[in-house]
């Protein structure tokens, strides 16, 4: 896929709101490239600006600055004409659905290939088409208000795919929704990205939503981007400070280790492919400080021992302390003194 | 003698001439007014295709033409009626004013009825790269189909209140014969009796309304 243009290029992109208040700035100099065929996140806490950068990508919002380039025309440039044309090649689902509420389902998923101009016959055949790949086709003729929010999502996502898009928006088009069906839902966008091929870009303020199904990620904060990157490195990794408070949570920002127990963690050659201590962290949720390591490698084995401080939290440091008991690594705790 | 063979005549004739005036003017009414109600919604500085200026007179103007009482609309209007219809008596000189004073009106319950449509489905019909028209015609007149249905059933029982009052101008109808007989001649029966039939009516026209719009709802169920 390298070397390929890029379906969607940001450039420089921003946009402000003209507010009684003054100006207020949503986006400012965004810069992205959205890779043709993958699934690309975009998170954020809530008011950082993301759905009014989904809604900049699809002219719903036309940014104050900068170029939007699809497939390599400027959309912001085009007249208007042609930007409602080049829409029907981007499909959008929303939090809310946003389904008609007086169609019923299969008229719902016929509604964009009406305004797109196919014949109804046409139209009529690839929605019963869509309605079997969402799995409703016994609920061609229900109405949103008798499915359930699930079931209208998707729904919704038959109908965003209906017109043949080579992208589809979805603005927190999971966070309605309970994590049963959350999951089943990202299943289906997978599905519909792999299968058809069709690059999606998600919104969304949930990272688990993004380690579910992205490739790779954009995280934006107050109006810029933080940081942008395949989605395993930025999860082991986070360079920016909303970054590392996304992934890890706001939990570790409050771990105090003051007057807290230290334990001397030998290493015998036995664990030597297992990275110890990062599965204590990630098994027991709980972060440790390592105040003095001394390890070798002998013959590709580790040896030496390591002193770590658990955090002040009894509980916290018995899970991690349990942890290590249930895969019988060699601890003792140690006293101030000791070290 | 008040069910003499004359006076259910007269009461017939009456009623016929009210529904006459009630359905004309509504009718002419709503062509009227569903096209202002559109330009006010979709005009408002909020809407799919913003002209504040345009949206804001026609506000005004709206607004004018409602705060004039209705009495006095019917005779402001003479001139125009007897230029339209070529006399300023019977059911037919009704219609002018009637419409005159409901168009304005039913452009605003228009124009809540489609206000009440989800801003959400709107947008989903941009995003699909929907036009102006397709918008209008595909998303707001039918998503608002319910509310709009309440709304005439209230706007056309308005204008049924305002049709008895053109019985002071020589308007016929019921409003006619409750004036001239029970005003003027101070046959309080005759009176009774008409207005029991415009109740009747107005329930007639408001539950059928109500009802059409229950079963056409597709939310509920």
């Amino acid at each position: 896929m390298t070397g390929e243009a890029p379906i969607i290029q940001l450039k420089g992109m921003g946009k402000e709101f003209k507010t009684a208040n003054g100006p207020v700035v949503a986006l400012d100099d965004i810069n992205l490239d959205i890779r043709r065929g993958e699934i690309f996140g975009i998170i954020g806490l809530s008011g950082a600006g993301k759905s009014t950068l989904v809604r900049c990508i699809n002219m719903l919002e036309i940014p104050t600055s900068g170029e939007v380039i699809f497939e390599g025309q400027n959309l912001a440039a085009l007249p208007e004409r042609e930007q409602r044309k080049a829409r029907q090649s981007m499909g959008m689902i929303f939090q809310q659905f946003n389904l008609l509420a007086q169609r019923n389902v299969i008229r719902n998923i016929c509604f964009p290939m009406e305004i797109a101009g196919f014949t109804k016959a046409k139209a009529q055949a690839r929605a019963l088409e869509l309605l079997k790949l969402v799995g409703l086709e016994d609920r061609a003729k229900a109405y949103p208000a008798q499915l359930s929010g699930g079931q209208k999502q998707r729904v919704a996502i038959a109908r965003a795919i209906a017109t043949s898009p080579k992208v589809i928006l979805c603005d927190e088009a999971t966070s309605a929704l309970d994590p049963n069906t959350t999951k089943s839902i990202l299943q289906l966008l997978k599905q519909i990205n792999q299968d058809l091929g069709i690059t999606v870009i998600v919104i969304t303020h949930e990272m688990a939503v993004i380690e579910a199904i992205c490739d790779r990620v954009a995280i934006i904060d107050h109006s810029h981007i933080a940081e942008v990157g395949n989605v395993s490195d930025i999860f082991t990794d986070p360079k920016s400070r909303i970054g590392r408070q996304l992934i890890l949570g706001d939990a570790v920002e409050n771990v105090r280790f003051d007057n807290s127990r230290k334990i001397r963690i030998t290493f015998d050659g036995r664990e030597s492919m297992e990275p110890v201590i990062a599965n204590m962290i990630l098994a027991s949720k709980v972060p440790v400080n390592i105040m003095y390591a001394s390890t070798r490698d002998i013959g590709g084995k580790a040896v030496g021992q390591m002193i770590v401080q658990l955090p002040e939290d009894e509980t916290d440091a018995n899970r991690a302390l349990n942890y290590l008991k249930s895969v019988k690594i060699l601890f003792e705790e140690v006293t101030g003194d000791d070290i | 003698m008040i069910f003499s063979p004359e006076i259910i005549e007269l009461v017939r004739i009456g009623i016929w001439e009210t529904l006459f005036m009630v359905f004309a003017s509504s009718a002419i009414s709503y062509l009227i007014g569903i096209p202002l109600g559109i330009i006010l919604v979709v005009t408002d500085k909020d809407g799919i295709r913003p002209i504040p200026v345009l949206q804001q007179v026609l506000g005004i103007v709206i607004n004018l033409l409602r705060s004039i009482p209705f009495m006095i609309l019917l005779i402001m209007v003479l001139p125009i009626t007897r230029f339209l219809v070529g006399t300023t008596l019977g059911a037919k000189a009704v219609v002018p004013p009637l419409v005159i004073a409901a168009a304005p009106y039913i452009a605003r319950m228009v124009e809540s009825s489609f206000k009440e449509v989800d801003a959400g489905v709107i947008e989903a019909a941009k995003s699909m790269g929907a036009s102006t028209f397709q918008i209008i015609w595909k998303v707001l007149l039918p998503e608002a189909k319910p509310s709009l249905l309440v709304g005439a059933a209230i706007s056309i029982t308005t204008i049924l209140g305002y049709s008895a009052m053109a019985g002071f101008t020589g308007g016929g109808g019921l409003g006619t014969i409750a004036i001239n007989y029970g005003y003027y001649r101070y046959q309080t029966d005759m009176m009774f009796l008409t207005v029991a039939i415009l109740v009747i009516i107005v329930q007639i026209i408001q539950e059928a309304g109500m009802r059409l719009a229950r079963v056409s709802d597709k939310r509920i169920r």
